[in-house]
């Protein structure tokens, strides 16, 4: 008796404890709702605040994630596949039911530097608060005078397909506890003015590394020294390091990532294409200039561009002779594909390489380690509105088999750099044919 | 829909996105100079101007160039008066004819980026546009013509010294 009494006692102990652990947990993660207010009338913001604002947004991209396929500007609905189930966008117009109408300054500040909603829950890290909690006090208080001015859409938000437990905000606490620390941006003294509004941009608004770093089994982007903005697979093409492992062979100097993050691309690199064409279209093209220059300046000083002692005059004179044309009937089926399909547009006089004749040798894609960008950019092709204005390249998925683009990407591959021909191209045009990100 | 512009006119298709653009301008514009070839951007019969690179616009889906300026060989010049078209005539390029206005488009193209073509210049931009007639000979000449024209400003092709036709056996270097 005395034994079954002691092992009672311990049960009792142990769910005790887990209750309490359970409330503990509850009272740490449980946010207040904050009070819905009135709409406020888009008169009452200052016009100069609010075109402040729009710049600010547009720093952030929050058109391009807040905004469904072929839907309203700003009101959400766009599905962001991730490894846990898909997020869908919301609705950040000022409509009161389905969007942020009823949203005071302090909820719509509350969500973007704590990550919780107005009504007390917390948002998923889908929405990259952890970077949005850099951001300024100030240039909260812009977008949101922004976002209340823009036109009200009333669409109620996807239901997202995340499963249970994930699906429960209140674990997100948990989350936020292990991989979240709030703060505003804090300017490092040994370095420049530019170089901190570009770190402030870049970390913060921009939010680069959400993108470019790789991200842990949680789902929280990698810090360590050899992971921060080291590259990563995003929406099904991959988002280049940032970082010296970049495979470009032309160094991307603070000079060439302005005109890259300006134009959309530059002779000498390849053009901003899939997920990065809204960024620069749909944002870095709208910001003055003084911020794109000190965001490349920032990224310039991570990948060590300066210290590269790299003579561009001889290694585009290489890339230039490497594609002289060769025009005479090959055994590889890939230089056969290259010379009917594609020699008829990257040709480049002696003189020079061309910005609007991609000299293909130059692109990062062709020395990366994996071929999904350069597969994306042959089956889908780029259209005027992305990559450099004006510039276009047809869909060859629509004519070419996996096994020709698998031969021509090797073709340039082994025929434009020394290493190894790729192994898993058809594996990688099978996924992109299909449409799904991995 | 997609809206661009054709020959400098607007014009929005009701058309699916994927349609390839050569449809649209075939049988939405009736516009029939542009060819069909292969279907799948390797034989050049189908090439186009956007914003004034040459382009197959075969395996080009409509919505790629939503907002671009498109030329099609109707466009080029409005009668018929651009270098290439003339020296195509003075020279009596094509045979069957078939390939000549993506010939034609492609090499447009290319004198604006190299002003003088040579011989690899040609082969080497121009190997995309396949003619079955065998007639690479003579548009290698009416490029070259036509180049000289953009070049130098000469009016009229007749009015000056063609270069010289290639012979007709390569010389044996064994021999």
């Amino acid at each position: 008796m005395a034994a079954i009494r002691k092992r009672v006692m311990a049960l009792g102990v142990v769910l005790a404890c887990v209750v309490l652990a359970m409330a503990g947990f509850t009272i740490f993660a449980w946010r207040s709702e904050i009070a819905p207010v009135a709409t406020p009338a888009a008169a009452s913001f200052d016009s100069a605040i609010v075109a402040r604002g729009a710049k600010l947004a547009a720093a952030g991209f929050c058109l391009g994630c807040h905004t469904g396929p072929q839907g309203k500007a700003y009101a959400g609905g766009l599905p962001l596949v991730t490894a846990f189930g898909t997020v869908y966008s919301t609705n950040i117009t000022p409509d009161p039911g389905t969007g942020i109408g009823n949203w005071s300054l302090q909820a719509f500040d509350r969500a973007m530097h704590q990550g919780v909603a107005r009504d007390g829950s917390h948002l998923f890290p889908a929405f990259p608060y952890d970077h949005f909690t850099k951001v300024s006090d100030d240039d909260v208080r812009a977008i949101y005078a922004y976002l209340m001015t823009q036109p009200a859409v009333s669409q109620a938000p996807t239901p997202d397909t995340l499963p249970f437990p994930l699906n429960v905000r209140l674990l997100q606490a948990g989350w936020k506890l292990l991989f979240f620390k709030e703060g505003r941006f804090q300017t490092t003294a040994d370095q420049d003015a530019e170089w901190n509004r570009g770190a402030y941009l870049a970390d913060g608004l921009s939010h680069c590394s959400a993108c470019h770093s790789p991200r842990n089994a949680l789902g929280a982007e990698k810090t360590g020294i050899d992971a921060r903005f080291a590259g990563a697979d995003i929406d099904g093409w991959f988002a280049p390091a940032l970082t010296a492992a970049n495979t470009s062979p032309v160094p991307w100097s603070a000079r060439e990532l302005h005109d890259y993050l300006r134009d959309g691309g530059t002779a000498y690199h390849g053009v901003a294409a899939g997920p990065m064409s809204e960024v620069v279209h749909q944002g870095y093209a709208l910001l003055d200039d003084g911020d794109v220059r000190a965001v490349a300046a920032y990224i310039a000083s991570i990948n060590g561009s300066a210290d590269r002692k790299a003579d561009v005059r001889q290694i585009v004179g290489d890339e230039l002779a490497k594609s002289r044309y060769d025009t005479r009937q090959s055994n590889d089926h890939g230089a056969n594909i290259y010379t009917a399909a594609c020699a008829a547009c990257h040709y480049n006089p002696t003189s020079g390489a061309q910005r609007l004749r991609p000299e293909l040798g130059l692109k990062s894609s062709i020395g990366a380690a994996d071929p999904t960008n350069l597969v994306q950019v042959i089956v889908h092709g780029i259209g005027v509105k992305d990559g450099l204005a004006g510039l276009m390249m047809p869909a060859f998925g629509a004519g070419l088999s996996d096994d020709d683009i698998a031969a021509v990407a090797n073709y340039l591959r082994t025929s434009r750099t020394t290493l190894p021909p790729w192994s898993n191209v058809p594996a990688v045009v099978a996924r992109v044919r299909s449409g799904k990100a991995t | 829909m997609t809206t661009f512009t054709l020959n400098g006119k607007t014009l929005s298709a009701e058309v699916p996105d994927d349609m390839p653009l050569l449809w649209v301008i075939r049988e939405t514009a009736n516009l029939t100079g542009t060819k069909f070839g292969c279907g799948i951007g390797l034989c050049g019969a189908c090439t186009v101007h956007v914003e004034g690179r040459a382009t197959r616009s075969c395996i080009t889906p409509v919505s790629l160039v939503a907002g671009a300026a498109i030329t099609t060989i109707e466009g080029l010049s409005s009668d018929n008066s651009h270098p290439l078209q003339k020296a195509w005539v003075a020279c009596q390029v094509p045979q069957c004819g078939y390939c000549q206005s993506g010939q034609i488009m492609q090499a447009a193209a290319m004198l604006k980026d190299i002003a003088q073509p040579s011989d690899a210049d040609i082969d080497g931009v121009m190997s995309g546009n396949l003619c079955r007639c065998m007639a690479y000979v003579r548009i290698r000449r009416a490029i070259k013509i036509a180049a000289l024209e953009l070049h130098a400003g000469v009016a009229a092709p007749g009015a000056i010294d063609l270069p010289a036709a290639p012979p007709a056996v390569e010389a044996d270097p064994h021999a």
